[in-house]
């Protein structure tokens, strides 16, 4: 059973968001149960750049792993304002801690989002999946 | 419905990622597939193969009926020894590619893909019809278990009174492995040394046990089928159903070589391979390695400024080499003029090509 901190959002494509209720800055990584799935992850891109605009559902990014490529999505519109060098030096790091140092991203907050989950609804939607 | 192996319980338990392969429910990995590969690399690892085919020929004219039936000379195979080779059909399309093990005199045993296995029974019962030969699939009586990696003798050694030193590669001999009778096949498909057992089923969830205790201090560890697949194509081993096909004769593969026409008498696609091997091939089996870090996958076209020439059959990241590298069969015109790309996903990333393997063990 992979970890679900009480304290992020979720997305349904399995992304979490940190810092949504301070309505400015937020961060987005995979979740733990993600990487799980995904396996050994082996790159990492995010190819919004630094200082673009994105509308949430937007696809920014992929993530890579042995077996499979995925899509990153933006969780909520804004301004990028942020890309985690060192997980795209060491894609490992999703693996290793997808909630820390695996973070993928970080948006300045222009666009309400809509349908973020909560822990205990991500909790909900995975153990449908698992 | 997925099948299981006599191992499902033992992979579960070991909180192993399971996905279905060929209609079975396999262990995909157990926990990082790198650490997996890396281990199988350095140390050794254990796999359950037990959804491969083992299918029994047997009789006077075993040998002879094998002729007939495979693309290989397999009446010359000295008893205990094996063979890599190939069924087609008529028109030299590969039904499947095989190890063919010769236990006896009189008797053979064929190990074909999970994929395929009740389609090459059934070709070879058809096709040995008239010889002194019996065909039996005893593919549900089987378990397989392989042991791979460079200390993998060393751990077998200790749990087993066969003599491994003699045991070459590609031979085979029946032993007692850990209490269990076993047939030990020094064959694999990962490009290091190491064993195959095949013991019936019921002996299959011990013979795990003993061998997963025997090497845990030589660093064995359990490994999955991500792990295999790596393995096999950093070793430019061919997968049925990524570099093999129907679609595909043994010459367009490169392996041209398994095609025996030196052997006496018909053989099934006898005709249509002679053509292929005097027509030549339009396309090759070529090694890709990306300069990039995106990964080339089955099925990615391959490009030379901006034309397809080509196709990826398998990619992955190479945890030997550090970069991707995929296996692709590109035109013949297109490899000589060089600057090769992928498209990955509408990006042409640039890739060169490199001779097989990637990977080759230091003896």
């Amino acid at each position: 059973m992979s970890t679900i901190p009480d304290d992020l959002s979720y997305t349904k494509e399995h992304e979490w968001v940190a810092g949504i209720e301070d309505g400015l800055t937020v961060t987005v990584g995979i979740t733990a149960y993600a990487a799980e799935q995904l396996g050994d992850v082996v790159y990492v891109e995010v190819h919004s750049e630094v200082g673009s605009t994105v509308a949430a559902g937007d696809a920014v990014g992929e993530v890579e792993s042995t077996k499979s490529v995925s899509d990153i999505f933006a969780p909520v519109g804004g301004e990028v304002v942020e890309i985690n060098s060192a997980v795209v030096d060491n894609p490992s790091l999703v693996n290793s801690d997808p909630y820390g140092e695996g973070w993928l991203f970080r948006v300045r907050v222009e666009e309400e989002p809509e349908d973020l989950l909560s822990a205990a609804e991500y909790t909900a939607l995975t153990s449908g999946e698992s | 419905m997925s099948r299981s192996t006599p191992l499902r319980g033992v992979h579960e338990s070991l909180g192993a990622t399971l996905t279905d392969f060929a209609g079975w429910q396999m262990p995909l990995r157990y926990g990082s597939e790198s650490a997996e590969h890396n281990a199988v690399r350095t140390a050794a690892g254990l796999f359950d193969l037990s959804h491969m085919g083992e299918i029994f020929v047997v009789g006077a004219q075993a040998g002879e009926a094998l002729d007939r039936a495979l693309v290989g000379h397999l009446s010359v195979l000295a008893p205990g020894r094996a063979r890599y080779t190939m069924i087609v059909n008529e028109t030299g399309g590969i039904l499947d590619d095989l190890i063919v093990y010769r236990l006896d005199e009189d008797q053979y045993m064929v190990v074909a893909n999970a994929s395929n296995y009740a389609l090459v029974a059934r070709e070879l019962a058809d096709r040995v019809r008239g010889y002194d030969a019996r065909v039996t699939d005893r593919s549900d009586e089987y378990a397989l278990v392989a042991v791979q990696g460079p200390r993998s003798a060393e751990i077998l050694t200790a749990l087993t009174d066969a003599d491994l030193d003699d045991l070459k590669y590609y031979a085979i001999v029946p032993g007692v492995v850990a209490g269990t009778p076993a047939l030990i096949a020094r064959t694999g498909y990962t490009g290091e040394d190491g064993f195959e057992l095949f013991v019936l089923n019921e002996h299959a969830v011990p013979l795990w046990n003993a061998l997963a205790e025997a090497g845990k201090d030589a660093g064995l560890v359990p490994a999955g089928l991500s792990a295999r697949d790596t393995l096999r194509l950093e070793a430019g081993m061919p997968l049925y159903g990524n570099e093999l096909s129907a679609a595909i004769t043994p010459f367009d593969a490169g392996l041209g070589r398994v095609v025996r026409f030196d052997k006496p008498g018909d053989f099934v696609g006898k005709a249509a391979l002679e053509r292929a091997a005097e027509n030549g091939t339009r396309r090759r089996l070529v090694g890709l390695v990306a300069r990039g870090r995106r990964v080339p996958r089955h099925g990615y076209p391959v490009t030379r400024e901006g034309a397809v020439v080509g196709e990826v059959t398998s990619g992955a990241p190479s945890q030997s080499l550090g970069r991707p590298i995929a296996m692709a069969y590109v035109d013949e015109g297109a490899l000589e003029k060089g600057s090769l790309a992928v498209d990955i996903r509408g990006s042409q990333e640039p890739v060169d090509v490199v001779d097989l393997p990637f990977y080759r063990r230091s003896k």
